[in-house]
């Protein structure tokens, strides 16, 4: 062939190389834009949107207008999107003391699993025993800080002197390695996800236990003396000590002002009834959360569920209290 | 959304590089430009975005101050119906959507632990409304039944838009309201008066709003109040249902269907279709809203195109992408013509019926 066909088809051969990779990036950047706005394809979800409720047994908000988060009202993959594009770092504070190491291998495999799994999860594992933590391999995005604690010799005291500990840490270093902070009793076991619709300024978890009761039976702390009292005819519902949390600042707060409760509490003699848990409850009646998680993220394995409760999202391990605390 | 228009012919080759219909007069340059311009934005909005989590860390130490007077100072006592786990407070509508953004009907809020909250916080609520050319006989109706029933109790601004600032009139108002007329341009054609609200909210939130006010609600001016309107609408960024298709399906809100507008909303995409005349939000978040809603208007007028139902379109769009953390329920915007179905239990913003022919083009 001359140099002149083959310069033409040359130049024809180039301008269509051209043309289909300006196509094929117009194509890449109109994906990635759409994928990003993908997560909002609403062509998943099996119906369309209408103002019909979805769930009529439960109550799912509450009087100040912050949702209860019940299963098959909620879509994580709407909250996922909206969570990533936050870039932030969830902090879990949970206690081993004494024979409490035990439960350590069980939560964290089930909390490396299911625990806002595919998002930055710091575990802060506090510890009399740091030598007995089982080595665990975990999840990329999880890690795990072991920190040595001192142990009491009662029970009630370790409980309650996690107030003191977390809103130290907070104070000390927590504030910049997270941005969310949840406190968990370490006697559980995860066996369902639980993801980033826990996440939101002050969470509280409603009490397994008391759910249905009237005001007058919830185990409120009633006598005046205490800090943690609260009135008769007054308090919302009945939250779990097992699993609260929020933002840093707002962690913070909620812990120094119940660690101060309690040292007033010491001062004059007098312990709250059910202990921090009292405690917690006076201060999320007057500072009231953000967000309730359902009993389906704090079972009492002790109960018989209820058809309300679709989920055991996470569930309290049987153990034989009298020999576990002493 | 600023989409960059499609490339047009590349560098400055003879033959044709354009797609679809649009007339692809853009050239590289403009399209860089663009890119830069939207870069940045996203930038700045991302930088925002962290910044808004870290800030609120640094007042960890400040703000241990209220903690020692947690005990001392004697918390109000408030004594209501205890809330029910096992009684929905309203079973005949949705009450949340998928992303916990709060749906408000009445019955399913409390008033006054909300306002307890509110006034705790000392929060100055914006209201902006745009009374452009014969508009201005609304005002009347609108401020005094707004003393009635908006925001009672709290601090209110009154920022009035309008081009007859001697028309506005003088409305009694209770303590800690106040009425703010500012001075701004009409248009010949009242879509484009509608539309310019966008522009005008953004640069006044950004220069005024922003030191005057926590939350701002833009509403429009020909309709009155007739119900409670209260600090239970607030919220980082709400918007209203639409009267007209708070029960229709997706595919027939009226969302802008063309893909060369930057309003398009695709028919297997979208939650709910949002009236133009009822949003809100911190000023921070309709600043976003109503920054890129008028940009994306600037972008369809380079076009030569104009979304379907205007600034209302825009608005929609932006829903989709980025949801609201409150939605109110129609009773927020309500036309009687529409009747009074059972699941509306109460009207709190109702239009009012005016000839749009006559008072629109005068």
């Amino acid at each position: 062939m001359t140099r002149e066909e083959y310069k033409n088809i040359a130049q024809a051969c180039r301008s269509e190389i051209r043309k289909a990779k300006s196509h094929l990036e117009l194509q890449l950047a109109r994906d990635v834009k759409r994928n990003k706005k993908g997560f909002f394809r609403q062509a998943d979800l099996d119906e369309t949107f209408s103002v019909l409720p979805r769930r009529t047994d439960v109550l799912l908000m509450s009087p100040w207008l912050a949702p209860i988060v019940w299963e098959g009202t909620f879509n994580r993959d709407i909250l996922n999107a909206q969570y990533r594009q936050k870039n932030s770092v969830v902090g879990v504070a949970t206690f081993a003391v004494k024979k409490y190491v035990r439960f350590i291998e069980g939560f964290l495999g089930s909390a490396n699993k299911f625990f806002l799994s595919g998002h930055r999860v710091n575990f802060y594992l506090f510890t009399d025993h740091p030598e007995k933590v089982p080595s665990m391999k975990l999840a990329p995005e999880k890690r795990l800080f072991i920190i040595p604690v001192q142990n009491y010799p009662r029970w009630q005291d370790i409980s309650m002197n996690r107030m003191d500990i977390i809103s130290s840490h907070i104070r000390s270093c927590w504030r910049y390695e997270v941005d969310y902070l949840y406190s968990m009793d370490i006697d559980v076991q995860l066996f369902e996800h639980i993801g980033v619709e826990i996440i939101d300024t002050l969470v509280g978890t409603i009490s397994s236990w008391q759910y249905t009761e009237p005001r007058e039976n919830n185990s409120y702390e009633r006598r005046q003396e205490s800090r943690a009292a609260i009135p008769s005819g007054e308090g919302d519902f009945y939250y779990a000590a097992s699993f609260y949390g929020g933002s840093v600042s707002e962690v913070y707060k909620l812990t120094t002002a119940c660690y101060k409760g309690i040292m007033e509490d010491r001062a004059s003699g007098i312990e709250a009834k059910w202990h921090e848990e009292s405690h917690l409850n006076k201060y999320l009646l007057y500072h009231k959360p953000t967000r309730l998680l359902s009993p389906e993220y704090y079972w009492d394995e002790e109960l018989i569920r209820p058809r309300i409760v679709k989920v055991k999202r996470l569930s309290s391990v049987h153990k034989d209290l009298k020999e576990v605390r002493f | 959304m600023v989409e960059p228009g499609p490339p047009g012919s590349s560098g400055g080759d003879s033959h044709d590089g354009k797609t679809g219909g649009v007339k692809g007069y853009l050239t590289k340059r403009h399209v860089y430009v663009m890119g830069c311009t939207t870069l940045l934005f996203s930038t700045v909005y991302v930088w925002y975005m962290s910044n808004g989590t870290s800030s609120k860390v640094s007042y960890i130490m400040s703000n241990t101050q209220d903690l020692d007077d947690f005990h001392k100072t004697k918390q109000p006592r408030m004594t209501y119906t205890k809330p029910q786990i096992l009684k929905p407070s309203r079973s005949d509508v949705l009450m949340m959507t998928p992303w916990f953004a709060p749906i408000v009907w009445e019955g399913t809020y409390n008033s006054e632990i909300l306002n307890e909250q509110f006034r705790r916080r000392n929060v100055t609520v914006g209201l902006t409304v745009f009374a452009i050319k014969k508009y201005v006989v609304f005002l009347n109706k609108f401020l005094e039944t707004a003393e009635t029933y908006f925001m009672v109790g709290h601090r209110v601004n009154y920022y009035i838009f309008t081009d007859r600032p001697e028309e506005v009139p003088k409305v009694p108002l209770k303590e800690g309201r106040n009425v703010v007329v500012l001075q701004v341009q009409n248009y010949p054609r009242w879509q484009e008066i509608s539309m310019r609200r966008m522009e005008l909210i953004s640069n006044f939130s950004q220069q005024q709003f922003i030191n005057e006010v926590s939350y701002l609600v833009c509403v429009d001016v020909d309709m009155r109040f007739t119900d409670q309107v209260g600090v239970e609408i607030l919220s980082d960024l709400f918007g209203t249902l639409h009267p007209h298709f708070y029960a229709a399906e997706r595919q027939s809100f009226t969302y802008e269907r063309r893909p060369a507008s930057q309003a398009y909303v695709p028919s297997d995409e979208g939650d709910f279709y949002y009236a133009g005349g009822f949003f809100g939000g911190t000023v921070m978040e309709v600043y976003m809203l109503t920054k890129k809603c008028h940009e994306a208007m600037m972008v369809d007028k380079a076009n030569g195109i104009e979304a379907i139902w205007h600034d209302e379109s825009h608005l929609n769009k932006y829903f989709v992408y980025y949801k609201p953390t409150k939605i109110l329920s129609p009773e927020y915007l309500w036309d009687d013509d529409l009747g009074r179905p059972e699941i509306l239990k109460k009207r709190r913003f109702l239009a009012l019926p005016k000839s749009h022919a006559a008072i629109r083009n005068k």
